[in-house]
């Protein structure tokens, strides 16, 4: 106990819970963004980023790592943008229950063909130099992905909220999220808008998962199900729609489950950490359906 | 337009179909290919097969260890593909069944063995989902012979239910002995997975040696499918444990291992017979860790059986990758192998094989193996004495034999 009250373990926990936070924060996007636009709950989003970290396994065994990672990203926009052509778009007038069954059927397709390619053995992500180096913060030593990550995150959100609030595309999002109907009417090519969403949720879905995996190396087919599941409840404490909200939920979370994994083994409590997780979705839909900054407060998108 | 793009998604639902459909055949395709021809035989010629489960995980957290064991059973059906039993000369056919390394397929995994017809059943790597297939052997009058499924709970309660393997009780108590000899430990961090009856069981039997010898035991629990071990890694440095004893799933120990290396973990790991695995070694290699497994047997006990299963391991492509690659010999895979030949002899004993019969010979059945002698106790726990404990070579990525434990058997 009294150990467990000095500086460097509670740095360790708190970088390891910022990090993961961010890498949260990097799936809750693509999972808000694409509620915003299209109200619908993209589950096969998690399983994305599970295929970005197999892909990026098989890449990076071919090619050096510093091609491997555009090549993944390609790849999993490639996948993004295929699975809404394929699997929503056939399905944008019928009832939002359909798109949302669809989506449930891509996420079990994707987990499937994994545990096909795999063999369903776990796989180990690849140790990329840079991410992987140790450096020491107050006498603990901690993998530089970990101070990357959070700081890669607010970069990738500073671009973000640019681009929603500075180009054209970002206008028409911020238009088809308004009111999709009377942005087709003004001449929105709302199905390039949606692509685009998918494409950037992917994107940084896959950053995401560069990120996850090479802290935590382990990759099974159901390996996206949880941080997919986990980014989920961010995007629904910040208030689904709301990007910042769905990161500062993300790193909220992060946070909170890495603090609850440290505590004191003789409290016996670590083993709650996802229990933590769920409650506070219930909570947040009991007290606060519309999350931190639901619907109103803010702009969606 | 929209109807193409139908025709594509069902043309690709199809495919995907046959992609699963295939999937599980691409691993038993010889079996398969096997049962068609033989049952044609069977209506006309009247040969005779006889068929041995094999119930193990091919899929999910344990596929690694569960593939190993599968190989070793393979090789020896390879070596032994025919038996003799009153007169007679059998085929002997492995039937697969994959239980996925979860609780919650275990138990239509076995009810599919069930109902292919099996003789007798071999498995399962992983206690938790042996103790869950258990019951349908038992329901079916067929007898079960469990290969390295070490909690007591598997054959205790299940009149149906052998093994070959040591005790997890006998385990912990090698291993917290070692721990207290070895490194003066005087504070042990015990991790396990939540809910999982072989991590906790080790975890239970571990401290109550542990701390009956006057050391402390500090215990924690991470839920199913957690990625995140640096908190617990840390905790545990912080608690100031002297080993850290993590009796968990292959998937898990590769990662426990590999974020402890980034942390500089200094105490030396513990595990269980999990442990011994290529994975594992392969996660370590190169580290500055120390980890130490309790196992059941060691390259180069016999020379002759290592010979053979290299060579099978090297000509077959197939047993290469469910090797995970190299032909670094698994304690799994020599037990899998002598699993399979006591099968054999328990049908000979039996001079039939009819389940009920073999069940009845079961008790009496002895077999000198490559993992040590085998014989069973009246519960239907294998007699064994002996443990291997082996540490990781970090330089060149082998296990090496530190010490060979003997106690009482359970």
């Amino acid at each position: 106990m009294q150990q467990l009250l000095s500086l460097e373990y509670i740095v360790s926990i708190l970088l390891s819970g910022i990090s993961l936070g961010g890498q949260l924060a990097l799936i809750a996007i693509g999972y808000t963004m694409v509620y915003g636009i299209l109200r619908l709950i993209n589950f096969a989003h998690g399983d994305v980023f599970m295929v970005a970290g197999l892909v990026g396994i098989y890449v990076t065994a071919a090619v050096p790592v510093y091609i491997a990672i555009p090549i993944v990203i390609l790849i999993t926009v490639a996948l993004g943008f295929f699975i809404e052509r394929a699997a929503y778009k056939p399905l944008r007038s019928a009832p939002r229950m359909s798109v949302m069954i669809s989506a449930i059927g891509v996420s079990y397709l994707l987990q499937n063909t994994a545990t096909y390619v795999t063999g369903g053995q776990p796989m180990t992500y690849p140790t990329i130099q840079l991410l992987n180096k140790t450096v020491d913060i107050v006498g603990t030593p901690i993998k530089l992905v970990v101070l990357i990550t959070p700081v890669l995150v607010l970069i990738l959100i500073v671009l973000l909220t640019m681009l929603i609030n500075k180009t054209k595309i970002g206008m028409a999002m911020r238009a088809v999220s308004k009111d999709f109907e009377t942005s087709r009417l003004m001449g929105i090519k709302v199905n390039t808008v949606i692509s685009a969403t998918f494409v950037i949720g992917s994107a940084l879905a896959t950053v995401g998962s560069i990120l996850y995996f090479s802290t935590y190396p382990g990759i099974t087919p159901t390996a996206g199900a949880m941080p997919g599941l986990k980014a989920f409840v961010a995007a629904v404490f910040g208030g689904i729609g709301s990007i910042p909200g769905a990161v500062i939920g993300a790193f909220l979370i992060g946070i909170c489950e890495t603090i609850i994994k440290g505590l004191p083994s003789a409290w016996d409590v670590s083993v709650f950490s996802d229990a933590f997780t769920f409650a506070l979705l219930i909570v947040i839909l009991t007290c606060k359906p519309t999350g931190l900054f639901g619907e109103k407060a803010t702009d969606k998108v | 337009m929209k109807k193409i793009v139908a025709l594509l998604l069902a043309l690709c639902m199809v495919l995907g179909l046959v992609a699963c459909g295939a999937a599980p055949a691409t691993e038993n395709t010889e079996t398969t290919e096997t049962t068609e021809t033989t049952e044609t035989v069977e209506t006309t010629e009247d040969a005779k097969v006889v068929k041995i489960g094999v119930f193990e995980p091919t899929s999910g957290d344990s596929a690694s260890g569960g593939k190993k064991e599968v190989l070793g059973m393979q090789f020896a059906n390879a070596e032994t593909p025919e038996i003799e039993i009153g007169g007679e000369t059998y085929k002997v056919e492995l039937v697969y069944a994959d239980n996925g390394s979860s609780t919650d397929k275990a138990p239509s995994a076995a009810s599919s063995l069930v109902s292919a017809g099996v003789s007798i059943v071999l498995g399962s790597y992983g206690s938790g989902v042996s103790m869950a297939g258990g019951p349908m052997f038992g329901d079916a009058g067929i007898p079960a012979v469990g290969v390295t499924c070490t909690n007591p709970n598997v054959t205790a309660g299940n009149d149906y239910y052998w093994r070959i393997c040591f005790l997890d009780n006998f385990q912990a108590d090698v291993l917290a002995n070692f721990a207290m000899d070895k490194f003066d430990a005087k504070v042990a961090y015990c991790l396990g997975e939540s809910g999982n009856e072989y991590d906790q069981g080790l975890i239970a039997f571990f401290k109550q040696v542990f701390e009956a010898a006057g050391g402390t035991v500090i215990t924690d629990s991470f839920p199913t499918g957690n990625s995140d071990f640096t908190s617990y890694l840390n905790k545990a440095k912080s608690e100031g444990a002297d080993v850290i004893f993590t009796p968990v799933s292959i998937a898990y120990a590769v990662q426990i291992i590999a974020q402890a290396a980034s942390l500089g973990i200094e105490a030396p790991f513990l595990g269980s017979d999990t442990l011994d695995d290529n994975m594992v070694l392969e996660a370590i290699a190169g580290t500055d860790l120390q980890l130490f497994v309790s196992t059941f047997y060691q390259e180069g006990g016999a020379p002759e059986f290592d010979a053979g299963i290299k060579e099978y391991i090297n000509t077959n492509s197939e047993a290469m990758t469910a090797n995970g690659g190299n032909d670094t010999i698994s304690a799994v895979t020599a037990m899998g192998y002598d699993a399979y030949y006591v099968a054999l002899e328990a049908m000979k004993a039996a001079g039939s094989v009819e389940a009920a019969a073999i069940k009845a010979a079961l008790p009496g059945v002895t077999y000198e193996g490559v993992s040590g002698a085998i014989a069973f106790d009246e519960i239907g726990d294998a007699v064994r004495d002996t443990a291997y404990i082996k540490t990781a070579d970090t330089a060149n990525a082998a296990w090496i034999l530190e010490t060979v434990q003997t106690g009482s058997a359970s």
